[in-house]
């Protein structure tokens, strides 16, 4: 019993490494589960984001681009999980890649951000890791440490689902 | 052997199987789902696409191409292709007034190489006119670099050779 056990542990375990390395998603040198770099941001209003005022919140960090249509398309789903999920300690942070400042004043007039929208820098980019594709997006926990890293398109709801384990767990 | 640990095993090799003939899918045939669903235009037939692998086994060549990276500053800065010039977004006007001016002293039959990297293939919002223009510029020996996903994960992650800065 326990050698047919064995083997079937092995091959599953086999199957499941193939599919999840075939489908791994992150890239760049700042894995998951690392600290969130400590760098200072500026907003869009000419505020200065202290990272060590969102230590103790969930931090979305979204690189987009207003000229990104898949970037685009996601901003309204994260205006709708800050409304959501702010008042318990939820915060975004929208970092743009190559937008002019005009443009993104007018883009989040439109679509309503209601989160701190930074200009990107390849500084900011290298401080994540290389942001070499977009949309990417970092999850940080309550402990100031990268959770999760997406490249492209946010799956929502599994989104949704981590933002509500952090913010219970305390992490 | 007994039958019961047979059938087991042969379930999740089923399984590992299914795993890498999906993976295959997606990697392989990506291309041709996508171009098919597209106009006469646009994307390129896939003579006038190249692939990572490709690009990267002819710019070891005596016959390189002229690469020209027709994507945002911000990841060309991270990281591009070594030898590519930077032109920048061909979705702008400006961008692609930059793209003419730099081909137009070109040769037509140059093997010219674009590339961009933002976004998924799909979403790709500079390549389109990149490739438009230089076609109608009469460029004959004209490819587009194949990037599924992003410059991230199928260049850099790919072990490719990658040059820094401006």
């Amino acid at each position: 019993m326990k050698r047919k056990a064995a083997i079937f542990v092995a091959v599953a375990g086999l199957a499941a490494a193939f599919y999840l390395s075939s489908h791994r998603r992150f890239v760049g040198n700042r894995p998951a589960d690392s600290p969130a770099p400590a760098i200072a941001l500026t907003d869009l209003s000419g505020q200065t984001i202290d990272p060590a005022s969102y230590r103790g919140k969930v931090v979305l960090i979204n690189f987009w681009a207003a000229w990104c249509t898949p970037c685009r398309e996601e901003i309204p789903q994260f205006v709708a999980l800050q409304e959501k999920y702010g008042a318990r300690g939820f915060q975004a942070v929208g970092i743009s890649m190559d937008d002019p400042e005009g443009t993104l004043r007018d883009f989040c007039r439109e679509y309503g951000v209601n989160y701190p929208i930074v200009v990107g820098s390849q500084k900011i980019a290298e401080a994540f890791g290389g942001v070499l594709g977009l949309p990417t997006t970092f999850l940080v926990g309550r402990d100031g440490r990268i959770h999760a890293k997406q490249v492209g398109a946010t799956d929502f709801p599994k989104l949704e689902r981590e933002v509500t384990a952090l913010l219970q767990s305390g992490h | 052997m007994p039958m019961k640990p047979l059938v087991i095993c042969l379930a999740a090799a089923a399984v590992l199987v299914a795993s890498v003939a999906g993976a295959q899918r997606e990697n392989k045939d990506g291309v041709t789902a996508r171009t098919q669903s597209q106009s006469s235009e646009w994307p390129p037939s896939s003579r006038e696409l190249i692939r990572p692998e490709e690009l990267a086994k002819a710019l070891q060549s005596s016959a390189k191409p002229i690469v020209f990276n027709v994507g945002p500053r911000l990841i060309y800065v991270q990281a591009h292709i070594p030898g590519a010039e930077y032109i920048g977004p061909t979705s702008s006007p400006q961008g692609l007034e930059k793209l003419r001016a730099r081909a137009a002293s070109l040769p037509r039959d140059s093997f010219l190489v674009i590339y961009c990297g933002c976004c998924p293939w799909e979403h790709c919002p500079n390549v389109r006119p990149a490739y438009t223009e230089l076609r109608q510029m009469g460029f004959t020996r004209l490819k587009v670099l194949y990037i599924a996903n992003s410059f991230g994960s199928d260049w850099v992650e790919k072990g490719y050779p990658t040059a820094k800065g401006e």
